[in-house]
């Protein structure tokens, strides 16, 4: 037991057998179903929206997939193994945005939208600015959020297999781009699922095996904990000193999920509100699980197999998970790990890609371009074109951005969803007066606003650019940039009055509530 | 659908245009209400998680209190906070299926086809 753990000697970052076989396996696995796909993948609403057939169940697993991200996994557990209870309240924050989705706009958002949020926004306003902006909106958010993910991927592929950085980049890319290109929702879907169960199933695992050296009696491991690291680990310590910044942060985190335009996009793939409504249930569920067990798991790597072992191999504590599999269940479930921590990695970029190319496809080219009448083979063909061009931008950005510590990406991403896409998306379901350059406001001010703030916050201005000080003492600048989009698109929407749309807010009602002439 | 021509039977024969079940109270009520609901929750998941992060931030040491011989009460409080939000969650869902449902398929019923 515990002994042991100090003289632990550890075989991650060399390819072992057992890691290199279930990586395989799963890469197998998923590509056969991507070629089931391919073959139910003939239309754009099967390319987008898995053909609306997908159940409850299934996409509250997708759902549960597209956000238990690599970052969450690795990186909560870790900083719980080498921070104590601190890393208990950032994990409670990732889940309080669900609850929130299903309140405001998960079943409007359903009843709207055809392919992405734009449509819904779009919904009764000008088709072409409207839809420029949610672009923007969506595609920087995207944009964000897949750096943080691919600068991950190649550093985690880099310490568990030990294969080089740019390898590890470009097999992301490519596994990621069979799947969205030949399978497109329908796979992206599956992958997900697969890769929830597996991530579910495997940190159970290590959970129980785990908890097994402690009675079963998580009391047990909290006393183990404190004899090792002292009271202190089990006490909240300085993770939050400034309420402005700790609310803004949560903000964040609670409002930048209704803003993901992947997480979004996964609303239209179920046949209807009353599914979207059970999928926020079933994800709620499996997520309140995973955040509730990552921290026991964090502290039992911290006595299983001690903070200086998990430091030495990752500084930022990222491989506390994988070290404890290993110590649990020796290189094989180190291995199995490691290839669910990659198939983790590879499910969210390949939904991330769909949601970036569906924002130019749908909304730029078949909307604006082709003003609406393009054919199902011009839809599905700009569809895959936008995905290769995405795909090609997530690995290059992946290795232009490698090296560089992209942790305050993830944070960074919310803020911009938050004040992006989350106002103008509620305004323009609630508000009869809402108009397209009220939308149009609410989108540029609350996306740059954002990401200006977080350029010359202490977490870019000080961290990145080795400046001394920053312009804006705030580090997440969430509770100002929303702030602003609402207010923008408010004053916004009085100054140009627009009745057509007030008059059609009558059919949206219809639609929101009723669901008639929903998609 | 068959749910919907059941209830709109007996109820109401002459179906009703767009804008008159807009402007019907009984539809203004099924949005008020579903509005109600909404607020009510979100403000109890505003009162829970904030209500922790702030607890976090200005007495730290509530939350180190000993529940056991070494678990603080911090650890299930942030157990509890998820735990809650799933309930809250679980509480829409009741209310929808339970309430909103019928109430839409019944206003449906009398939507001209």
């Amino acid at each position: 037991m515990p002994q042991g753990a100090q003289t632990m000697q550890t075989t991650l970052g060399a390819p072992s057998a057992a890691s290199i076989f279930f990586f395989f396996v799963i890469v197998v696995v998923t590509l056969a179903i991507t070629y089931w796909a391919a073959k139910r993948t003939k239309t754009s609403k099967e390319f987008y929206a898995a053909g609306r057939s997908v159940s409850a169940l299934q996409n509250g697993l997708a759902l549960s997939g597209d956000y238990m991200s690599a970052a969450s996994f690795l990186g909560i557990s870790g900083m719980v193994a080498l921070k104590g209870y601190d890393g208990m309240i950032y994990a409670t924050g990732w889940l309080v945005g669900w609850p929130a989705l299903m309140f405001l706009i998960a079943e409007p958002l359903r009843n709207l939208g055809k392919f992405t949020f734009a449509d819904v926004v779009a919904f009764r306003l000008q088709q072409t600015p409207v839809r420029i902006a949610s672009a923007i909106g969506g595609i920087l958010t995207v944009l964000t959020y897949t750096i943080a993910q691919m600068v991950g991927a190649g550093n985690l592929i880099k310490l568990m297999f030990g294969l080089p950085y740019l390898w590890a980049e470009i097999i992301v890319g490519v596994v990621m781009l069979a799947y969205v290109l030949f399978g497109g929702m329908i796979a992206t879907t599956w992958v997900q699922i697969i890769k929830a169960c597996l991530l579910l199933g495997g940190v159970t695992f290590i959970l129980l095996l785990g908890l097994s050296q402690f009675n079963f009696n998580p009391a047990d491991l909290y006393a183990k904990v404190a004899q090792t690291y002292g009271q202190k680990a089990l006490e909240p310590g300085g993770l939050v000193t400034n309420p402005l910044e700790a609310v803004s942060l949560g903000l964040a985190l609670m409002f930048g999920l209704l803003g993901l335009p992947h997480i979004l996009m996964r609303f239209y793939t179920v046949p209807d509100a009353k599914a979207a409504r059970k999928s926020v249930l079933y994800a709620t569920g499996f997520i309140g699980y995973f955040y509730i067990i990552i921290p026991v798991v964090g502290f039992m790597s911290s006595v299983l197999v001690g903070r200086d072992l998990i430091a030495k191999i990752d500084a930022g504590g990222n491989m506390a998970s994988p070290l404890l599999a290993e110590a649990l269940g020796g290189t094989a479930l180190l291995g199995f790990i490691a290839a669910v921590a990659f198939a983790t990695i590879l499910a969210v970029v390949a939904g991330l890609t769909l949601a970036g190319a569906s924002a130019y496809s749908h909304d730029i080219y078949v909307s604006i371009v082709k003003k609406g009448h393009a054919t199902e083979q011009e839809q599905v063909k700009a569809a895959k074109i936008a995905t290769v061009v995405f795909g090609v931008f997530a690995v290059a950005l992946g290795i232009l951005f490698k090296g560089q510590n992209v942790a305050y990406m993830v944070g960074l991403t919310f803020s911009v969803a938050a004040s992006a896409n989350f106002p103008a998306l509620l305004m323009s379901i609630i508000w009869r007066r809402f108009t397209t350059w009220g939308a149009v406001a609410a989108i540029i001010v609350g996306t740059f606003l954002s990401l200006g703030m977080i350029i010359i916050s202490p977490t870019v201005w000080v961290d990145v650019f080795k400046n001394p000080t920053a312009i804006i003492p705030l580090r997440n600048p969430c509770v100002i940039s929303m702030t602003a989009s609402f207010v923008a698109g408010w004053l916004v929407s009085l100054m140009t009055p627009d009745t057509g749309a007030q008059e059609a807010f009558e059919g949206e009602k219809l639609r929101v509530y009723l669901g008639v002439g929903a998609e | 659908m068959e749910q919907a021509k059941v209830a709109g039977k007996g109820e109401v024969r002459a179906h009703k245009s767009v804008h008159e079940i807009i402007e019907s109270p009984d539809f203004k009520k099924l949005v008020s209400t579903r509005w109600t609901v909404s607020i009510i929750l979100l403000v109890l998941l505003f009162v829970t998680y904030y209500g922790y992060i702030l607890l976090v931030g200005m007495n730290r040491a509530s939350l180190a209190q000993k529940v056991g011989e070494y678990t603080t009460l911090g650890i299930p409080v942030g157990v509890a906070v998820i735990v809650i939000a799933f309930i809250l969650t679980a509480y829409y869902i009741f209310w929808a299926n339970k309430s909103y449902d019928p109430e839409v398929e019944r206003l449906k019923g009398q939507l001209k086809p």
